[in-house]
C-alpha cells in the first residue's frame, strides 16, 4: 500500500458526486445529499463502535443537538451559517462530554442503554419544550445559509440554491471524513483498537481507558452535531421525530451493513439504506419488513459487511492470482 | 522493591486472599505457588489494581500504590502477563507493541499524527529479543498459543517496566515450550535487570528459577522462603501431598 501506487478512490469518489447537481434530475441531489450526510453520521458513529468498542445506542441524540443548536441560531436568532456550523458541532460535543462522563463509567450492554436513555432525554426535551424547540411543531423554514458567493465559481450560476446547499454539505462532509480518517490513523486512534480489543489488556499497557473512551465519545458527538446541523437546513426544518431512537438503531444498521471494520463501511452502509429506502418504498409500504430480510441476509453471507466482503473477496482473488 | 503487607479480599462472603503478606528484593526472582484456587490471581490482581483489596496495602520502592488504577500502576514501571492469554488479537503484532510503546511515550494523545511510522525499530528489536523476530504483520489472534504468550511478555516489556508480575507464563504449553520459555524470562531478567515475580503451577519450573518461594493456600501464606527451607516445610508437603511437589526429589 504505498502511496505512489495508490488510486486516489475517495478523490474520485467526491468529484463525482460534486457532479451531481449537473448530471442528475432534483431529486438525485436530493438522494445524494441524504446519503452524504448520513455517512458523516454513520462514520461518526463508527468511531465508537468499530474503532473504540463501544455500541451507542443513542447517537442520534447528538445528531439531534447539532440540529438544534444550528436550526435555533438560525432561524430565531439570524445567526449565519459559519457560526452556527461550528456551534452546531461544539453543542454537540459539550452534551457527549456531559453525558459520556457518566456513560463510560458503565460496561457493555449498561453503557448502551444509559446512551439510550440520554437520547431519550433530549427527544423528551425537544418534543416538549415549546418554546425553544417549538415542540411537536418543530422548527420549520430554516433558513438557507448565503451561498451566494458559490456563483462566483465557474458553472455554478445557474444552480438552485438546494443544489449549491448540496455542493457546501459534501465539502463540509469531505472535510469532516478527512478529519475522522486521520483521527482514526492516528496514534490516538490506535490507543481507541487497544481499548475495543481487550480494555483490561489496554489499562496496562497504560492506557487510561475511560478517559480516552470519553474523548473518543466526544470526537464522536461532535461531528454526529455537524451532521445533524446539514440535515436540519437540507430538510428545511427540525422536528422532534429526528432524535426518536429509531434513527440511532438506522445508523448502527448503516455501520454494521457497510463494515464497521472499514473506515469507509459506514459510508457505503449509508448509500445502501438510503438508496434502497427511497426505492422499496417506492413499490411498497412494507420498507421495514425489506430491510429486515435483506439485513439477515447480509450478516449471515457478509459477516464483515459489504465492505468486509469485497475486502475478503479480493485479498483471496488477488491470493490466487499471485499464487 | 514489592512489599504487601497484611492484604485481605473477600467475594461475596469468601476470602479469597487472607492477610498476605510478601516482599520481594530488587533483581530477586519470586515465586508464588499454591494449588488452585489458592488465591494467586486474585493476588496479583490486587498488586496490579485490577481488585480493590478490603484490607492491606501494597507499597512499590517505599512508595503505598494499594488501590491506585492499573494504568498508573503500569506507568510506575510494573509490567504484567496474564494467566488467559491477553493480547490484543484484532491487530497484528506490530500494532499490539506499538501501541504499548505509544502510551509509554505518552503519544497517546497525538491524534493528527499518522501512527504507522512510530516506533518501527523499537518494535523490531523487541521481537527479537522475545523470539518473535519478522513476525510484525501476523494477525495477532491467529499466532500460535505459545506465540500469543510471547507477545504478551512483549506488551509487558515495552512499557520498560522495573517489576514484571507474570500469572502462570507457562500455562497450557508443551514441555518444551516451557523451557524456551524459562529459559527467555531467565535471559531477559538478567539484561533488562528485572524484579519477577511470578505464579507457576509446574514445580519444576518453579524450583529451576525461583531464589524465593511463597506458598499460598486456601487465601493464606503457609511458607515463604529460600527453594529448600519451602520444600522441606511439614505443611508445604501436607497440602501438595499427591500434587507433585516432591517429585523433583
Amino acid at each position: 500500500m504505498t502511496a505512489s501506487r495508490r488510486v486516489p478512490w475517495t478523490l474520485i469518489v467526491f468529484v463525482v458526486l460534486a457532479t451531481v447537481p449537473w448530471v442528475g434530475s432534483r431529486y438525485d441531489t436530493f438522494l445524494a445529499a441524504q446519503i452524504v450526510i448520513d455517512a458523516l453520521f454513520a462514520v461518526s458513529l463508527n468511531l465508537l463502535l468499530g474503532t473504540t468498542g463501544l455500541v451507542s445506542f443513542g447517537h442520534v441524540a447528538y445528531f439531534g443537538v447539532g440540529a438544534y443548536v444550528c436550526g435555533i441560531l438560525m432561524k430565531t436568532y439570524g445567526v449565519p451559517f459559519v457560526l452556527a456550523f461550528p456551534a452546531a458541532g461544539l453543542g454537540a460535543a459539550l452534551f457527549a462530554l456531559i453525558s459520556g462522563y457518566f456513560c463510560v463509567r458503565l460496561i457493555k450492554l449498561y453503557f448502551a442503554m444509559l446512551t439510550l436513555a440520554f437520547s431519550q432525554i433530549v427527544w423528551a426535551i425537544a418534543y416538549k419544550w415549546n418554546d425553544v424547540t417549538g415542540g411537536d411543531q418543530g422548527l420549520p423554514e430554516i433558513p438557507y445559509p448565503n451561498l451566494d458567493w458559490i456563483n462566483a465559481l465557474p458553472g455554478c450560476g445557474d444552480l438552485r440554491i438546494s443544489d449549491k446547499f448540496y455542493l457546501l454539505t459534501l465539502a463540509l462532509v469531505a472535510i469532516s471524513l478527512a478529519v475522522l480518517h486521520r483521527i482514526v490513523r492516528s496514534p490516538f486512534g490506535r490507543m481507541l483498537t487497544t481499548i475495543r480489543d481487550n480494555p483490561e489488556r489496554a489499562a496496562f499497557i497504560g492506557v487510561n481507558v475511560r478517559a480516552y473512551q470519553l474523548a473518543a465519545f466526544v470526537v464522536a458527538g461532535a461531528f454526529a452535531g455537524a451532521a445533524g446541523a446539514l440535515y436540519g437546513i437540507f430538510s428545511r426544518g427540525v422536528f422532534a421525530d429526528y432524535v426518536f431512537w429509531s434513527k440511532s438503531a438506522e445508523v448502527i444498521i448503516m455501520a454494521i451493513l457497510g463494515g464497521m471494520d472499514f473506515f469507509w463501511g459506514p459510508p457505503v452502509g449509508a448509500l445502501v439504506i438510503v438508496w434502497l429506502n427511497q426505492k422499496i418504498t417506492a413499490y411498497t409500504e412494507y420498507w421495514p419488513f425489506v430491510l429486515g430480510a435483506i439485513l439477515l441476509v447480509l450478516l449471515f453471507a457478509l459477516p464483515g459487511g459489504i465492505v468486509g466482503g469485497v475486502h475478503a473477496l479480493w485479498t483471496r482473488l488477488r491470493g490466487r492470482g499471485r499464487a | 522493591m514489592l512489599e504487601i503487607a497484611k492484604l485481605s479480599k473477600s467475594f461475596a462472603g469468601f476470602r479469597a486472599v487472607s492477610e498476605v503478606s510478601l516482599t520481594v528484593a530488587t533483581r530477586q526472582i519470586a515465586a508464588v505457588i499454591g494449588p488452585n484456587g489458592a488465591g494467586k490471581s486474585t493476588l496479583f490482581n490486587l498488586i496490579s489494581g485490577h481488585l480493590q483489596p478490603d484490607a492491606g496495602t501494597v507499597r512499590l520502592d517505599g512508595r503505598d500504590i494499594t488501590g491506585v488504577a492499573p494504568h498508573r500502576i503500569c506507568r510506575m514501571g510494573v509490567g504484567r502477563s496474564f494467566q488467559r492469554t491477553n493480547i490484543f488479537p484484532k491487530l497484528t503484532v506490530f500494532e499490539n507493541l506499538q501501541a504499548a510503546f505509544l502510551v509509554h511515550h505518552g503519544q497517546g494523545l497525538n491524534f493528527w499524527g499518522r501512527s504507522e511510522p512510530f516506533y518501527r525499530e523499537e518494535v523490531a528489536a523487541l521481537l527479537a529479543s522475545i523470539g518473535l523476530r519478522g513476525q510484525e504483520r501476523t494477525l495477532a489472534g491467529t499466532l500460535s498459543y505459545g506465540n500469543q504468550k510471547q507477545l504478551e511478555l512483549g506488551l509487558a516489556l515495552a512499557s520498560d517496566p522495573r517489576i514484571l508480575l507474570l500469572d502462570e507464563p507457562t500455562a497450557g504449553m508443551s514441555a518444551t515450550e516451557t523451557d524456551e520459555t524459562i529459559h527467555l524470562l531467565e535471559r531477559i531478567a538478567g539484561e533488562r535487570e528485572l524484579t519477577l515475580l511470578f505464579t507457576e503451577h509446574d514445580m519444576e519450573v518453579v524450583f529451576s528459577i525461583a531464589q524465593k518461594i511463597t506458598v499460598l493456600h486456601q487465601g493464606r501464606v503457609i511458607a515463604d522462603g529460600a527453594p529448600d527451607a519451602v520444600r522441606d516445610d511439614a505443611e508445604v508437603r501436607r497440602v501438595y501431598l499427591g500434587h507433585g511437589l516432591v517429585r523433583g526429589e
